[in-house]
């Protein structure tokens, strides 16, 4: 088979799963720092869709893209360590504050750099569960989209088949390369990081990591060319400054409020036989069962 | 003003649910707005479908009705669709929350270069006015949304694109005939000048969907079940008290995850909204994402080992003791009373 490139999308965000009450401020809104950093959950679940099709052929190469400030490239190293052969950072200052149209519009100019035939994001990144970015790239790019993929069966003659989870079964897709493919957490889990691959990656830098790099350390970037995590800025794509960032994004967030519940006057009983025929008999004289 | 238009998913011959939830909250929104509700169908054998559609307030129903437009496959759905959109600028468009919702939304609005909000539990009309510029957008959009895993609830506007595009949820809106007599207008599509061989670049070849036996979204009583049941054994106290009370079961997401109970009948802000007049919560916490899809129930009553739990709060009622001897004893009391 001829080089079979794919580009997995991977995002670093808030582990909003574990938001505990010092991670809200007094006014309300989110306190970013205090939530730890996490892979995408259903980006390692397209990474791993990834992998298993580099196992499966020869001359796979998978490389990470994600869009994000300077820390994200960890996110590129964690890939790495547990199977993906690169991987480019998109970063610039004008991509602050974007919205999902803005997003995708940058990152399929990105994609058009780097080449590819086949695309897997996650589904949905848990910060904001909009589940947008994925199929808005495949329109940019005009390519057919899968989404809600649990399985990618196989890749063959140019064609990719596909199980995707619905609501209450599943179907099987094919669709000619290339495409788009967003995979769903009923996927199976990634697997962990490799060692051979860890020891390898370990000293993967992007330029801005490398600023203050010890001579050594330039020097192992020198031989080791792999080691260089490339960095792409708006400029590098020809980004239309009026498309991206805060400006270029359409939905603008108005109002953010702290979820409030109106606490009831509640009746607190025991569990002894006469309380529970007590509250059942009232339940019944006033109709609510019976 | 241009209209309000909502994508209506057609399955097994009817309208699905979400999409009638839609065109009740379409039809207040297009009355604030004085302007039209638009519904659009695709599908195959779509004889009679206005029936269904025009009762809820439809004035203009678009139908596209051919062999390939069914199952619903991406790219035929979205030419249609970007095309009417193109042609008729909606001031705001719906899509259900749903694979197909939300698969389609996201690429015309891509293609639009609108923006797109997702999941959203509320849909209001008001006023907005950009900080920067200090320009007042009168009749905008309010398109309000759970956001952070549930932590927070966030007001989002699209001030200047269109249309202001939205999903929803099933179950999260209510579902109101206007009147059974209601008429609006058909407009056929001509599907052959739309579509060419590209758009059937996908295909569908093997289909597995089951028909949907639990409806927990209109049961006027549902006892719902959380980890704290434990198990799948002891969830069948719940469908035995769901049975005689003429309820359904409802769950928790860890009560689901954990394998107790089937996925459908996941309560919440990813599970489904529900407002029954009497909901029993059986060993669950109640955590925000929870509490998101059952706070308006009439009548609340909570059975916690944990008279701490969050659940608690929003209680009508709040039964401190082990499930395993209150559900038996609501059993037995039902019985013994309801004569
Ligand atoms: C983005 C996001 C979306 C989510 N969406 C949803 C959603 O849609 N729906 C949802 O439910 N959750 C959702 N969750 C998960 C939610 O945060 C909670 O984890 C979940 O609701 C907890 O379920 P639980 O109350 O059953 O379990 P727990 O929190 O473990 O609570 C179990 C309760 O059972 C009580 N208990 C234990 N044993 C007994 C006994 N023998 N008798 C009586 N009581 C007993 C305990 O005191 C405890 O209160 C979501 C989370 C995230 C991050
Ligand atoms: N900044 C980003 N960088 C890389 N991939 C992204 C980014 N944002 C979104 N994605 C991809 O798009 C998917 C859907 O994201 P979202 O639309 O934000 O829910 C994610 O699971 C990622 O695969």
């Amino acid at each position: 088979m001829k080089n079979l490139k794919i580009i997995v999308l991977a995002k670093q965000v808030p582990d909003t799963r574990n938001v505990g009450k010092d991670a809200m401020k007094a006014d309300g809104t989110v306190n970013r720092g205090a939530l730890p950093a996490i892979f995408n959950p259903e980006d390692l679940n397209a990474l791993e869709q990834a992998l298993r099709i580099k196992e499966k052929y020869e001359n796979v190469t998978i490389t990470i893209l994600t869009m994000g400030p300077g820390r994200a490239a960890e996110i590129i190293r964690e890939a790495m360590y547990r199977g993906a052969d690169g991987g480019y950072l998109l970063t610039d200052r004008k991509f602050a504050g974007s919205d999902t149209l803005a997003t995708s519009y940058a990152l399929s100019l990105a994609i058009k750099k780097i080449d590819y035939d086949i695309i897997i994001a996650g589904r949905q990144a848990i910060d904001g569960d909009t589940a947008q970015v994925g199929p808005q790239i495949a329109e940019k790019l005009s390519i057919p989209q899968i989404t809600y993929a649990e399985e990618i069966f196989s890749v063959e003659k140019g064609e990719v088949t596909v199980k995707r989870r619905l609501e209450r079964g599943i179907e099987v897709v094919k669709a000619k390369l290339p495409a788009m493919i967003t995979v769903h957490s009923s996927a199976p889990e990634c697997r962990p990081r490799h060692a051979k691959q860890y020891l390898k990656f370990k000293h993967a830098r992007t330029t801005s990591e490398m600023q203050d790099a010890s001579e050594d350390y330039m020097q192992l970037q020198k031989d080791r060319p792999y080691l260089f995590i490339k960095e792409i800025s708006a400029d590098d794509i020809n980004v239309d400054v009026n498309w991206v960032g805060l400006s270029g994004s359409p939905t603008k967030v108005k109002k953010i409020e702290n979820v409030v519940f109106t606490a009831k006057e509640s009746k607190k009983l025991g569990s002894s036989v006469e309380e529970i025929d007590e509250l059942m008999k009232e339940l019944i004289s006033n109709h609510t069962i019976g | 003003m241009n209209n309000v238009f909502v994508y209506c998913e057609f399955d097994e011959g009817k309208v699905a649910d979400v999409s009638l939830e839609l065109l009740t909250k379409g039809r207040t929104l297009a009355n604030t707005l004085h302007c039209k509700l638009e519904a659009i169908v695709i599908g195959t054998s779509l004889d009679g479908i206005e029936k269904q559609v025009f009762p809820f307030g439809v004035d203009v129903l678009h139908i596209a009705d051919d062999k390939n437009l069914y199952p619903y496959l991406t790219l035929p759905h979205f030419a249609i669709v970007k095309n009417i959109f193109e042609k008729e600028k909606p001031e705001i468009a719906l899509f259900g929350a749903t694979s197909i919702g939300r698969d389609l939304a996201p690429r015309i609005a891509s293609a639009l270069k609108s923006g797109l909000t997702a999941d959203c539990t509320e849909l209001i009309i008001g006023e907005h006015t950009e900080n920067k510029t200090q320009t007042t957008y009168k009749n905008l959009l309010y398109q309000i949304r759970p956001a952070f895993g549930g932590n927070i609830i966030a007001t989002i506007v699209n001030p200047e694109t269109r249309p202001q595009i939205a999903t929803v949820r099933e179950g999260v809106m209510k579902q109101e005939k206007v009147s059974a007599s209601y008429k609006g207008e058909i407009k056929k599509i001509d599907v052959s000048k739309l579509l060419t061989d590209a758009d059937f670049i996908v295909k569908i070849i093997e289909r597995h969907i089951e028909k949907s036996k639990i409806n927990i979204k209109s049961a006027g009583i549902i006892v719902a079940g959380g980890y704290g049941v434990g198990s799948k054994e002891s969830f069948k106290l719940l469908f035995d008290l769901a049975e005689i009370l003429g309820g359904e079961v409802g769950a928790s997401r860890a009560a689901v995850d954990s394998g107790f109970c089937e996925h459908e009948r996941q309560i919440g802000q990813t599970g489904i909204t529900v407002r029954p007049k009497l909901y029993i919560a059986c060993g669950i916490s109640g955590q925000i994402q929870h509490r998101a899809g059952m706070a308006e129930s009439a009548m609340i009553i909570a059975v916690n080992n944990d008279p701490l739990a969050p659940i608690n709060e929003i209680a009508d009622y709040v039964i401190n003791g082990d499930i395993n001897e209150v559900i038996p004893q609501m059993i037995r009391s039902y019985k013994k009373n309801s004569k």
